[in-house]
């Protein structure tokens, strides 16, 4: 096994942005809005490096697929402490349409050509929320998968996932090459440092096309329509507890 | 949870928990959503924008949350500069060999206007100190470049300087604490007043005079706290720069080895007239920075506050103001930016440029701050809300660093006198 690890970083709307709808309803505004790297993906970056600094692997490769803006993306990564980049350059329609499925085809596609050890991704992305690319890379690779992981631990040639799930913590051991999604409280991202900004100018960032790793990014999907959320309406205040049950019957809720 | 919805609600949820960001919306003094014609990373390179994005970044998340405690309890966040020195910001412009960041004045100017938007007060204590760890780093030797610049740089040793006296402000030359040498000592008299940092810090920059009267006579010496002679007087109350403890400085017969003097005899007045032209712009910077966050929160303001059944920001009056607010901000950083440029080039303009950028930036700055007080009507007045606070701190940007009537004597100067 190379030691090497594979992390992927998307470039999403920063989450402090407020969100508009264009008038056509087909998509969210994303000219001139501040992006950002997803939240998950800093977390994930973060695992990968610390890896590296206690020497459980060998080297970090940071991959992000969309336009030649992904690249500031990358460089944050290797601002942190990634060693290389590959930017998977993805524009224009199929950039609008890249979703989870054809995301997970090319990490599938770029794990295998790494010989990588693990592929740590960010739970999910903050704007589309899907949950998915994670998952459905490790059923392409037909590798393990330890997702939502709150805590990693290398034991010899396996993992031990902490993995936060709706009952409360599962623990799992898997074997590698495995994927790993990070979830909130897995690591605090650090800040790049000043002297690593200006190292990660020279770090290489390699440029491949989804067509040189064999993989078809046609869409299985078509957004017909995005809208805002309903707006907030008024609420009532009832006397008793009677009252609330009536309400809430007649509201088909109960 | 099988809808999207409470998904999308937790996963920003959990995105904006992370890093311990901001609690409350009114205490937001930084929003980096913003991508409009105030927004400060207009022009930059990528680089340079990976900088900025650093420093606001920690501005917002290390700074901003305690900008108001430590102003009101008057701390000096040692721990929160310290974790600052550990991502590069303890010497910006400090050569690389001895600890520094090596970047240019620009870059510097930029880190400390994002820095600036999370705590005015701290972000200036740390450009003076930088500036300490500058004059060390230009004009020391080896030996005293290595004894003092990496603990500098690091912040595990912090840093004061003092050129004004109780009777030399404006008139800096005429300074009167001495410095005689005896043997392989000066000893030094005198007292320094308003010195930011003094008592808490461990290193002092200090212009004496070893020689005749007038600018030619003086020197810099480098004093270490502890040394035999070396006192300080009570902590001075003020309007604001409360995260940064100012006291008077004393030397009654302190005997400072001749080894820590910086360069030659005579060359003190230089240096700091030199150090002054980045101070200038650092200061300026952390005026944009004070502006910068000021505009975002009357911006912020006027959009949720009605009166009248509309938003304030429907009413003309308002809408005229705030654009006019922006252009002043945008006007002040395209000078600051530019003095940092040339001083960077060592144009011939630079002096000038710098004095003439600290005039306009540090003026039109308050100003600003001012009027998002004001559209803020009597919750600007109160101290649970930032931007009485900024106004408070970068009130004090119009008179140090060199008061702005010194400004307009330097560029009149430049004017007047026949080349």
């Amino acid at each position: 096994m190379s030691g090497r690890v594979l992390v992927g970083v998307k470039r999403v709307i920063d989450y402090a942005v407020k969100i508009r709808v264009k008038p056509d309803n087909s998509c969210v505004v994303t000219d001139g809005v501040k992006h950002s790297m997803n939240p998950f993906c800093e977390i994930a970056v973060e695992e990968a490096v610390k890896m590296k600094e206690k020497k459980l692997i060998k080297e970090v490769v940071v991959v992000s697929c969309g336009p030649q803006q992904v690249m500031e993306t990358i460089r944050t990564a290797l601002a942190m402490g990634a060693d290389r980049g590959i930017h998977v350059e993805v524009t224009g329609k199929d950039y609008e349409n890249l979703g989870p499925l054809q995301v997970s085809k090319i990490m599938a596609a770029l794990a295998k050509k790494e010989e990588a050890l693990l592929v740590i991704l960010g739970k999910q992305a903050i704007d589309d929320d899907c949950n998915q690319t994670g998952q459905m890379t490790a059923a392409l690779l037909d590798w393990p998968q330890g997702t939502f992981a709150s805590e990693l631990s290398m034991e010899g040639d396996k993992i031990k996932v902490v993995r936060e799930i709706d009952g409360g913590l599962e623990t799992v051991k898997i074997n590698t090459p495995a994927v790993i999604t990070a979830d909130l409280r897995l690591n605090t991202p650090r800040y790049a440092t000043l002297p690593n900004i200006m190292k990660a100018k020279k770090k290489k960032i390699a440029n491949v096309k989804p067509a040189d790793l064999g993989v078809d990014i046609t869409s299985r999907l078509e957004v017909l329509r995005v809208d805002e959320p309903a707006q907030r309406e008024a609420g009532v205040k009832v006397e008793t507890v009677d009252d609330l049950m009536a309400r809430l019957k007649e509201a088909g809720r109960i | 949870m099988a809808t999207i919805g409470p998904l999308a609600r937790i996963a920003r949820l959990g995105s904006s928990i992370c890093r311990n960001h901001r609690l409350s919306f009114n205490r937001s003094t930084q929003r980096r959503g913003i991508a409009s014609c105030v927004d400060p990373s207009h022009g930059l390179t990528d680089e340079q924008k990976e900088f900025q994005k650093m420093a606001f970044d920690f501005a917002a998340n290390e700074m901003a949350p305690h900008m108001s405690e430590w102003d009101q309890k008057e701390i000096f966040p040692v721990e929160t500069m310290r974790k600052a020195a550990q991502l590069g910001f303890g010497g910006i412009y400090v050569q690389p060999e001895v600890g520094g960041s090596g970047l240019s004045r620009l870059d510097t100017s930029i880190i400390f206007e994002a820095l600036s938007t999370g705590c005015v007060s701290t972000t200036a204590y740390i450009s003076i100190h930088n500036m300490c760890a500058w004059m060390i780093d230009t004009f020391g030797n080896n030996e005293q470049r290595e004894r003092f610049c990496p603990d500098l740089c690091l912040m595990d040793k912090f840093a004061s300087y003092c050129l004004t006296e109780p009777g030399s402000g404006s008139d800096a030359a005429s300074l009167l604490t001495t410095a005689q040498l005896k043997g392989d000592h000066y000893i030094v008299n005198g007292s320094k007043a308003f010195i930011s940092g003094g008592g808490d810090t461990d290193v002092y920059i200090v212009m004496c005079r070893t020689g005749g009267k007038g600018p030619k006579g003086i020197s810099c010496l480098v004093v270490e706290k502890g040394t035999p002679g070396l006192s300080f007087g009570k902590k001075e109350k003020k309007v604001g720069w409360n995260s940064q403890p100012t006291r008077a400085v004393i030397f009654e017969d302190c005997a400072v080895p001749v080894i820590n003097r910086l360069g030659e005899e005579g060359q003190g007045f230089n240096m700091a007239m030199r150090g002054l032209n980045g101070g200038r712009i650092n200061i300026a910077s952390c005026s944009l920075g004070a502006a910068h966050a000021s505009v975002q929160l009357a911006r912020d303001h006027l959009l949720v506050r009605k009166q009248f059944g509309e938003t304030l920001s429907n009413n003309q009056y308002l809408q005229f103001k705030l654009a006019e607010m922006a252009t002043k901000l945008v006007a002040s950083r395209l000078m600051v930016r530019e003095a940092a440029t040339a001083l960077q080039e060592n144009r011939s303009d630079a002096v000038s440029l710098c004095s003439m950028a600290k005039l306009f930036a540090t003026d039109e700055c308050f100003n600003i701050c001012n009027d998002a007080l004001q559209m803020h009507g009597g919750y600007g007045y109160l101290k649970d809300y930032a931007v009485q606070q900024f106004v408070r701190d970068i009130r004090v940007h119009q008179i140090l660093e060199g008061t702005n009537e010194v400004m307009r004597m330097i560029i009149s100067r430049n004017l007047l006198t026949e080349s």
